[in-house]
């Protein structure tokens, strides 16, 4: 139901996203398209005003003269009645032929006229009113009850028969024997019309030509002011893919030139900033590499005197003897030590290379358990391996992985406490996950969050059956940081701790899902695939179960 | 017969401390402390094994080893106090057969010696052929077509470990131990270094190798070229 509905939606929601989308994105489109909107209201209402107002002054003038024209006529015809001796109704009838001719004469083609005899009207001489026959139905009856009424030169808009505009004046018009009468001049408004037509058509017109104007003024001007903000995020965008020597052209002296030569400046520093630094990680690297060297040589000879008078310890006395043995240890220590100093240094000035092969983590971390595997039986702790189904190959430096596992088994088997260390191996179209856990005392939160710090220790007055120096853990974290995986750790205090290390398959990177939990229980394991037996005797070849 | 070691060292204590440590176990010690004097040093006194610091004073360990190779296979281990990955593979690349990265145990080092200088003397048969190269085990020699095929005598090593599995896939760590006597896992890169040195002695094009095949995230193993 929820899908559905969320589909519907989303159909709606296509045409304005069409539009929603550019209006986001283009400041360009944003600045015309309001343009557009404003300058075309503002236009419309101008024009309807325009309009109005001339319409308005057009037609008052009209009937202004309509009124005029109509009074004199009005008053001629009159005159010319109680001038007439007409008395007989042939006479009269003759009166008003002549009066319509006359009216036609002073009032032109186009006024119409209409005469019609007063409802109040009794005399008994019949006239046929003569006028425009057809325009009669254009006299209404509140103009008849006005011209009734007595109102001096009552008006009003009509449309004539053909549905253009006129207006109508009445007055009464007495033919003395042949008693009241109301006379209407209709006078058509069509040349205003046209006039008022012409007028709006020019209007319009112009009206058009100014909001295409403005948009495209507007299009030029945004253009102009968007162009240079448009480059300048082109060149940020190379700059931050590292082309640093790229920069903005400067054209004249305005805004826009100070923008880009500001813009440049800024480029500048950045450049000079990142030689900087990188001149100082060169220097970092040069001087790791010295002091590696300067340090190694004295070391080596130290070193091999130091083995030269260990193997002949038998012929000493005993405290020369046992300083003998504790100078050999302590210079391992010493050089495990400054080993660790020297890789975290490498990798902290991004001096670390990886060299990527195509291994199978299977083959690798089985190697590693049999490396570890006498020191581990020798404190009485177990290490199964467990390996779920399909090839672990992954794209890897085999040292540095090696070195991950070595610490983290190590680890394991340091704190494991006589209880079994189990070891999982699986991995999905992406990534591989290794997973080592031990179940012995354990980690709290805070320590699973400090876990990875350097030289720290769970426990700094515990003694360490296997050494270390502190700084393993970092490494290995820095290591699977460097092949684009990695290192996480959980552990509850006197349950066990658990660290998985996940690796990118290839290049493209470790995907969403991890092939396993960064913890698993004990009786997970065993569903995760095979137990594969590996001999921990540290001269044998080792052997499996499976062929 | 005791072996001759060239030690080229420039810092005094090491070499008189590899000295003490080789002679007492029997091995005759030659000593240079210059790189413009190495190579008239290795042409006076025909060692068996050198043993070639990288960082020396005048010429680099780097080109001193090409200078060597260009005319002897004589065994070359590389002395180094960097373990980075560029300078370990440019070693390798002019022609030095293994490397002890500095410090090293007395024992390690003697091991490596030990290592270069032991022959492929198991009894086997004496003439191995894969593909058109005919390899005289015995000789040192290998031909192709009559023609003969210098190879130095870690090439050589390679070359007739897998030629006499034919078929037999290798992993880099079976070849570090068979060939350079390393029983626990070591830096596999020596093994691509001086296969890819190899391939492009024998091979007859190097890119496409049909005599020494690369067998996908597993190893190497001498092709099926054969007659």
């Amino acid at each position: 139901m929820k899908l559905r509905r969320r589909s519907i939606g989303a159909a709606a929601a296509a045409p304005s996203n069409r539009l929603a989308g550019p209006w986001r994105r283009s400041l360009l489109f944003r600045v015309v398209a309001t343009t557009l909107v404003i300058g075309f209201g503002t236009v419309a209402l101008l024009g309807a005003y325009v309009t109005s107002e001339i319409r308005d002054g057009l037609v008052s003038t009209k009937v202004d003269r309509v009124l005029q024209q109509s009074a004199q006529d009005l008053a001629t015809a009159q005159e010319d009645i109680y001038a007439s001796p007409a008395e007989s109704p042939n006479a009269l009838q003759q009166l008003v032929f002549d009066l319509d001719d006359k009216l036609r004469a002073l009032g032109g083609e186009d006024r119409g006229l209409v005469l019609l005899k007063s409802p109040s009207n009794s005399s008994e001489v019949p006239l046929f009113p003569g006028g425009n026959p057809e325009l009669v139905g254009v006299v209404t009856d509140d103009m008849r009850a006005a011209v009734e009424d007595g109102a001096t030169q009552p008006w009003q808009f009509v449309e004539l028969p053909d549905g253009s505009p006129g207006v109508v004046v009445g007055s009464p018009l007495d033919i003395r024997v042949a008693g009241g009468y109301e006379l209407y001049f209709v006078y058509p408004l069509e040349s205003e019309q046209q006039t008022l037509t012409l007028i709006q058509r020019v209007l319009g017109l112009g009206a058009g030509m100014l909001v295409v104007l403005v948009a495209f003024m507007t299009w030029w001007v945004s253009n102009q002011a968007v162009r240079p903000v448009r480059d300048a995020a082109r060149v940020a965008s190379r700059l931050a893919e590292g082309r640093l020597s790229e920069r903005m052209k400067v054209r004249g002296n305005d805004e826009m030139a100070t923008l880009a030569r500001t813009f440049n400046e800024m480029a500048e520093s950045l450049q000079r900033q990142i030689t900087r630094m990188e001149e100082l990680s060169r220097l970092q690297r040069r001087f790791v590499s010295d002091v590696s060297h300067e340090l190694r040589t004295p070391l080596t000879t130290v070193r091999m005197a130091s083995d030269v008078l260990y193997d002949a310890r038998a012929d000493f006395s005993p405290e020369v003897a046992r300083s003998a043995e504790l100078l050999s240890n302590q210079l391992d220590r010493f050089e495990a030590l400054l080993a660790d100093l020297l890789e975290i240094s490498r990798i902290d000035a991004g001096a670390a290379r990886l060299e990527f092969e195509e291994i199978s983590l299977t083959d690798l971390v089985r190697d590693e358990i049999e490396g570890i595997g006498h020191a581990a039986s020798k404190v009485g702790v177990e290490l199964r391996l467990w390996i779920g189904p399909g090839e672990h190959i992954a794209s890897i430096d085999r040292p540095r992985v090696g070195r991950i596992v070595r610490n983290l088994l190590s680890n394991a088997v340091e704190h494991a406490q006589e209880h079994p260390v189990d070891i999982g191996i699986a991995s999905n179209g992406r990534a591989v996950a290794v997973v080592v856990r031990d179940y012995g005392i354990g980690l709290t939160p805070q320590q699973v969050e400090r876990v990875f710090d350097r030289f720290w220790r769970a426990d700094a007055a515990r003694a360490r059956t296997m050494g270390g120096t502190g700084l393993g853990l970092s490494i290995a974290r820095e290591d699977a940081r460097l092949h684009g995986g990695k290192l996480e750790a959980w552990g509850r205090p006197s349950k066990g701790a658990s660290f998985r290390l996940l690796l990118p398959r290839t290049s493209r990177g470790l995907g969403q899902d991890a092939p396993l939990a960064i913890v698993v229980r004990e009786s997970e394991f065993e569903a995760l695939g095979p137990r594969k037996v590996v001999d921990v005797h540290p001269d044998a070849e080792y052997t499996e179960s499976a062929p | 017969m005791t072996a001759r070691i060239l030690v080229v060292d420039d810092d005094p204590a090491v070499a008189e401390m590899i000295g003490i440590v080789l002679r007492a176990d029997g091995f005759d010690t030659e000593f240079c402390d210059h790189g413009d004097r190495a190579l008239a040093v290795f042409r006076e006194t025909h060692p068996d094994v050198v043993l070639l610091d990288l960082m020396l004073p005048g010429r680099s360990g780097i080109d001193i080893c090409r200078d060597i190779r260009a005319e002897s296979g004589v065994p070359i281990i590389m002395l180094t106090a960097k373990s980075d990955t560029v300078d370990v593979v440019l070693g390798l690349e002019s022609g030095a057969d293994d490397y002890v990265p500095k410090p090293f145990k007395p024992r390690e080092l003697i091991a490596r010696v030990r290592a270069r200088l032991r022959r492929n003397d198991t009894a086997a048969p004496s003439t191995v052929r894969i593909g058109e190269l005919e390899i005289d085990v015995t000789g040192h020699r290998v031909t192709r077509e009559g023609e003969v095929i210098q190879l130095t005598p870690l090439e050589f090593d390679v070359l007739v470990t897998l030629a006499r599995s034919p078929g037999q896939v290798f992993t880099r760590e079976v070849l570090l131990e068979d060939v350079w006597g390393y029983r626990h896992a070591a830096d596999t890169r020596l093994v691509n270094v001086h296969i890819q040195r190899l391939r492009a002695k024998i091979e007859r094009d190097p890119e496409n190798p049909e005599i020494v095949v690369t067998v996908r995230g597993v190893g190497y193993k001498a092709g099926g070229v054969s007659s």
